[in-house]
């Protein structure tokens, strides 16, 4: 089967096909469109999504499924990637499957030590998540400091997914045919906003 | 052959999907308007707070679409082209609908047009009183604009004759309602207020009508501090507001001065027909006295229904529809959203 995968929760403007066997879930990733420009997501999404598509040799009628990160992401751009998922699979009918973006980069881990997976949350924070050496999540994701965090044994430097790690992470959902989750973003701050107090006087005297 | 245009519009607190038939001899129909507001999660802050309008924006878009045509009993398939709210607006916000409206597009493999939020909100009209004679003027007053614009072609010419150059009015109506301790937004219930109230009882200033002010601009925040400065005055005598009196009279100034800008642009340019769209072009004392005022000079008054007015997809399906009509090209699907677009940019 056929799989987009999106992201937009880093700098990335990320979109790639992969080919998905429905019997033995052997993923292969098939064409890719990557662009590091925070500020690009909603430029630059549906182009790359039409030219990772058409680089595959197919066209968004032929998709089986869509695999879409939902963060943690700190651009405003987290929500082109996920409109994009949403507004696709209503129109062409097809599954969206969230994924914690943080997930997805795990996905691309070398086997062996437990580890952790960074990423910039800008305001001098990062959005972090602990991993067993299978690769199972075991806590977060987090939104701190880097001082306050525990060391780890091991740090995955990867500052965004990959397709293939995107539809791995979504991969046992899509394969069991199950509804998909919600497309909820993982945003784990609130929006900055304060209630007006008192109003300040406008008269001198 | 008819054809069918959906609109997107994502510039502010409303996540609107339209759906219009534009028909062969260029009139516009509408089939479906649904909106989702997040008007409410705003009002414990006074005011539109972007980062919750924009997830707002993310969580309602898809469930209006499928509402809206639900409500017009059409497939995604019957969708012949796709214009959204390119700017001016909320970055944030904008961008929701620009990135649902290109999947959308190329989903169906339709065009695309990028188109200008401020047009949108004249094209509304002509879903409900028809084509626009051209030249027209138009009045836009909401939250977000206070704009006199002449449109000498409702999909291509559009020229900013004045603006505010401070506070929208409808900015000044919150602001004030504040004051009063009126809920939020400010516009409705000071309208309701005004009604028990004499708009004689105070005499508040008219921005910008000094005779060295610019002709057709606007100034709201002298006006929001006079009634700041007087109800101030009266509580510290100790009295009680007159909040009806207040309401009533600020109205009356706001009212005013839009009216006779709006009347006075016309009757200088030569021009028959005015329009009065936005959130504001709801409020009770800005449409008697442009009616009073428009037939005192020969003028056309159109002012759309209270749903059109405000933010809403039908308003850019619209637009859309004559943007198609006219024959312009298509958006290039690698635009972005552009919270400053200029209203003399109809369609990108
Ligand atoms: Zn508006």
């Amino acid at each position: 089967m056929l799989v987009l995968a999106i992201d937009t929760a880093t700098l990335a403007v990320t979109a790639g096909v992969v080919s998905v066997d429905r019997e033995t879930g052997a993923a292969r990733p098939l064409a890719e469109r990557v662009t590091l420009d925070a500020r690009a997501h909603g430029e630059l999404l549906t182009p790359h999504v039409l030219d990772a598509v058409g680089d595959a040799g197919h066209g968004l009628a032929d998709l089986d499924a869509i695999a879409c990160g939902v963060g943690p992401g700190p651009y405003t751009g987290l929500r082109a990637g996920m409109v994009t998922a949403a507004a696709l699979s209503h129109s062409l009918g097809v599954p969206a499957y969230p994924v914690c973006t943080l997930d997805a980069i795990a996905a691309s881990a070398e086997p062996g030590e437990p580890f952790r997976v960074l990423t910039d949350a800008r305001r001098r924070e990062v959005y972090w998540a602990d991993y067993d050496a299978e690769g199972r999540r075991l806590d977060g994701p987090h939104v701190d400091k880097p001082a306050e965090l525990t060391p780890a044994a091991r740090v995955l430097d990867h500052e965004q997914p990959t397709p293939l790690g995107i539809v791995e992470a979504a991969k046992a959902a899509i394969l069991s045919g199950a509804q998909p989750d919600p497309l909820t973003p993982l945003y784990l701050r609130r929006p900055d906003a304060t209630e007006p107090g008192t109003r300040k006087r406008v008269s001198t005297s | 052959m008819s054809r069918i245009v959906m609109g997107i519009e994502s510039s502010c607190d409303e996540t609107g999907v339209g759906l219009v038939r534009l028909h062969d001899d260029g009139t516009v129909e509408l089939l479906a308007d649904e909106v989702a507001s997040s008007v409410e999660q705003h009002a414990r802050f006074g005011g539109v707070v972007p980062e919750v309008a924009s997830r707002a924006h993310l969580e309602a878009m898809v469930p209006t679409a499928q509402r809206a045509f639900a409500t017009a009993g059409l497939e995604l398939s019957d969708v012949d082209a796709i214009a959204v709210t390119a700017g001016p607006g909320l970055a944030g916000a904008l961008l929701v609908g620009v990135s649902a409206a290109k999947a959308y597009a190329a989903a169906l493999g339709v065009p695309l047009y990028g188109v200008n939020h401020l047009a949108g909100h004249i094209a509304v009209d002509t879903l409900q009183h028809g084509p626009l004679p051209a030249p027209a003027l138009a009045l836009l007053v909401s939250g977000g604009h206070t704009q006199l614009l002449r449109v000498d072609d409702i999909a291509g010419k559009i020229t900013e004759i004045g603006s505010t150059v401070d506070d929208a009015a409808g900015e000044a109506y919150d602001k004030v309602a504040r004051l009063l301790e009126l809920p939020y937004p400010g516009g409705p219930p000071i309208d309701k207020a005004a009604k028990n109230g004499d708009p004689t009882a105070i005499a508040f200033p008219r921005g910008m009508t000094g005779p060295r002010d610019a002709r057709f601009d606007f100034s709201f925040s002298g006006l929001k501090t006079a009634v700041a400065r007087w109800v101030e005055a009266a509580q510290r005598r100790g009295e009680e507001i007159p909040v009806d009196d207040v309401a009533a009279s600020f109205q009356e100034a706001v009212a005013d001065v839009l009216t006779a800008k709006a009347v006075r642009a016309a009757t200088e340019s030569g021009i028959g027909t005015l329009v009065i769209s936005g959130g504001v072009a709801a409020n009770s004392r800005l449409s008697s006295l442009a009616a009073e005022r428009c037939e005192a000079a020969g003028i056309e008054l159109r002012v759309p229904r209270p749903r059109l007015c405000t933010d809403n997809g039908a308003m850019i399906a619209a637009l859309g529809a004559h943007v198609v009509a006219a024959g312009c090209a298509p958006s290039s699907l690698d635009f972005s959203a552009n919270p400053a677009l200029p209203v003399s940019t109809v369609s990108l």
